[in-house]
């Protein structure tokens, strides 16, 4: 076998070129979700795949690349695609979210406020917001077709009539510009509210499903709810055990095995941020967890 | 102490570093070479190159060699591979019927024309550990001589008085679908359902085949034929204007007749389902052979009631590269969402614990 140099990026500009196709129709369409042909890639499907051929369709030579996953940019998979793209595209990257021209992310929306100058590829494992309510393709297309989304609402109802309230904490449904239920991805429904009217484009890829989906920028973006049962976000009700804050979404961390715990932030870069501009204002390790 | 998981970096290089010494094993045990295990893992080379969709023993070596024997990751090494080379264009369709078969059995009839041939088969060897093979002995190699009779196919013998349907023809210049530049989508077509059973995971199409057999979408096969041999491959270049041969390959193909009771317009014959994989592989060219009759339950307007006759959930599941990517990734960090879960399921026992006693009561009753 022959040593052979993989084109900028990795994919080929064919593939690049049937990519930003479903682009283009994914953000002429809002929230619908674009098949495509969806290549294996060199990592495994459940991984980011469809992420990673986003990425690959929309990166130039003078793009700016931040990865995350959970937030962070030094979990394992984040630091694993995002060595992939400097290897294979030899494109700049960072941790800072403002200095990224592409972001793309696993579970997490970024606290820093995104721009218009930038894009964020988000990984999706299970593009069709219906699935767990009908398995069959051809019936979840035949419902976003008729816009038939009667079950997400029996859904959510159920569970209120159940729980008392919506127990749907992540991948939380939004419908789009008024017209398509999606899956914004298994993110927290804390990050919701951040793709509406967000100024950034976000593009959604789920390489195994083979879909593309976009939220074009300044689109409306409405977490599913009822009048009576309105839309709550939630985060644990504490303040970062690191940087203070208490407006992030904040990850539980372990710290013992008497039942000592702490919250940081799950984003790891506007942590850092904040610590570097104000001087720290550490809680003790061991803050109680308690309910917003 | 706040102990996060820094140093991702350093930690998957030396993981990696860590499985390439694994991998190696014992290095007082010689080294395997390609040639080895193209030679004498040749099964196991033949599937991945089936189920990797490339037909190159040495890069299926090379993989199985990389991938620990994990023939799983040998696959996708090689698809991700193949994903990335040139596309020529589209040979003409193989002629199974041109081949010159090693092996060739029909379980329908006791003879016929080209006669039966056993070949290189597992059937009738009594399974017992063999110790000579521990022994570095020298084996005597044997000769055989190729088949080069005629060897029609028993599927075309039956067609002639139509009590076989006729294999399907498309139009020469009918586009062929392609699963790898063209997503799925459903209702699929036999020519991608084949591609993508071709494609399938010799077990689950090995498990959904079995099912069919147990009464779950019941069409009571008969194994017409099964053929090992190679055959040419022809391609038509453009510039050229007529067919070259661009070499040979080993396949193995499969055609399982079953019952077909018949309708108002049509008369009750045999109906058939194809198996074609690259190498030796017959269980899986059988697998798929009924499975793809299993699929075609709507075409000829059966019942479509068993999990191997659901078009949607055969196809969706088979791909192995699909799905161990997809179970595998359970183990990435989901903390963000596990962490929403938490402060979820904390909220629902709180609410729990502070309703009245009553209400609980009530509830029971």
């Amino acid at each position: 076998m022959s040593e052979r140099t993989y084109n900028f990026a990795y994919l080929d500009e064919q593939t690049k070129r049937m990519i930003r196709r479903a682009l283009l129709k994914a953000v002429a369409i809002p929230g619908y979700q674009v098949p495509f042909a969806s290549r294996e890639m060199p990592m495994p499907y459940g991984w980011g795949t469809g992420g990673v051929q986003v990425t690959a369709a929309v990166l130039g030579p003078d793009d700016m690349l931040k990865v995350i996953d959970q937030g962070a940019d030094d979990t394992t998979n984040a630091v694993s695609i995002r060595k992939f793209f400097a290897k294979t595209a030899g494109v700049r990257t960072t941790t800072h979210t403002e200095e990224a021209t592409v972001i793309q992310t696993r579970h997490r929306v970024p606290e820093q406020k995104l721009t218009e100058a930038q894009i964020l590829v988000y990984q999706v494992p299970i593009p069709e917001p219906l699935r767990f309510l009908e398995p069959r393709e051809t019936e979840t297309r035949r419902m976003h077709a008729l816009a038939e989304y009667g079950v997400m609402h029996v859904k959510l109802y159920e569970d209120i009539a159940h729980h008392g309230h919506i127990s749907t904490a992540y991948a939380y449904p939004v419908c789009v510009a008024d017209r398509y239920v999606m899956d914004p991805s298994p993110t927290p429904k804390f990050d919701n509210p951040k793709m509406d009217n967000c100024a950034a484009l976000q593009l959604f890829g789920a390489g195994r499903e083979k879909r593309i989906y976009a939220i074009p920028p300044y689109t409306k973006v409405v977490s599913l709810d009822f009048e009576d049962h309105p839309f709550e976000r939630y985060r644990h009700d504490a303040a970062c055990a690191l940087c203070g804050a208490t407006d992030s979404y904040l990850d539980e961390v372990i710290i013992d095995d008497r039942g000592g715990r702490m919250f940081v932030c799950s984003d790891s870069d506007y942590c850092e941020r904040r610590r570097e501009s104000a001087p720290p204002a550490p809680q003790p390790a061991g803050t109680d967890a308690s309910h917003a | 102490m706040y102990v996060a998981a820094k140093g991702g970096e350093r930690a998957i290089e030396n993981a990696h570093r860590w499985l390439a010494h694994e991998r190696r094993g014992d290095r007082t045990v010689p080294d395997l070479t390609l040639a080895q295990i193209a030679e004498q893992l040749t099964l196991g080379v033949d599937r991945v190159m089936n189920e990797g969709s490339l037909y190159d023993r040495e890069l299926a070596a090379l993989a199985i060699k990389q991938a620990r024997g994990d023939l799983i990751e040998a696959i996708f090494l090689l698809r991700a591979y193949r994903t990335t080379l040139p596309r020529f264009g589209m040979s003409e369709p193989i002629d199974t019927g041109a081949m010159l078969a090693v092996r060739r059995v029909s379980a329908t009839f006791k003879d016929l024309p080209g006669g039966q041939v056993l070949g290189p088969t597992f059937d009738y060897t009594h399974r017992l550990l063999d110790p000579e093979l521990c022994a570095h002995v020298p084996e005597k190699p044997v000769r055989a001589r190729a088949e080069t009779t005629q060897m029609p196919r028993v599927t075309d013998l039956l067609s002639q008085d139509d009590l076989v349907e006729r294999a399907p023809q498309a139009a020469a210049d009918a586009p062929v679908g392609d699963l790898t530049q063209e997503p799925l989508s459903f209702p699929a077509d036999r020519d991608v359902r084949l591609q993508n059973l071709a494609r399938g995971d010799e077990g689950f199409l090995l498990a959904l085949g079995y099912s069919t057999q147990r009464g779950y979408g019941r069409n009571h096969p008969f194994a017409g034929e099964i053929r090992i041999g190679e055959v040419e491959v022809w391609f038509q270049p453009e510039e050229v204007g007529f067919a070259v041969p661009l070499g040979h390959l080993t396949v193995t193909e499969c055609q399982m007749i079953t019952q077909f009771r018949g309708t108002e317009t049509e008369p009750p014959r045999f109906t058939r389902g194809y198996g074609l994989g690259f190498g030796q592989c017959e269980r899986k060219a059988m697998s798929m052979a009924l499975v793809d009759r299993a699929l075609r339950a709507r075409e000829l307007g059966e019942d479509v009631v068993a999990p191997a006759q659901d078009e949607e959930f055969v196809l969706s599941h088979s791909d192995n590269v699909q799905a161990t990517g997809f179970v595998e990734h359970l183990k990435l960090p989901h903390y963000v969402d596990f962490q929403a879960e938490l402060g979820l399921v904390r909220r629902m026992r709180a609410e729990f614990e502070a309703a009245p006693q009553t209400e609980i009561r009530e509830a029971a009753e």
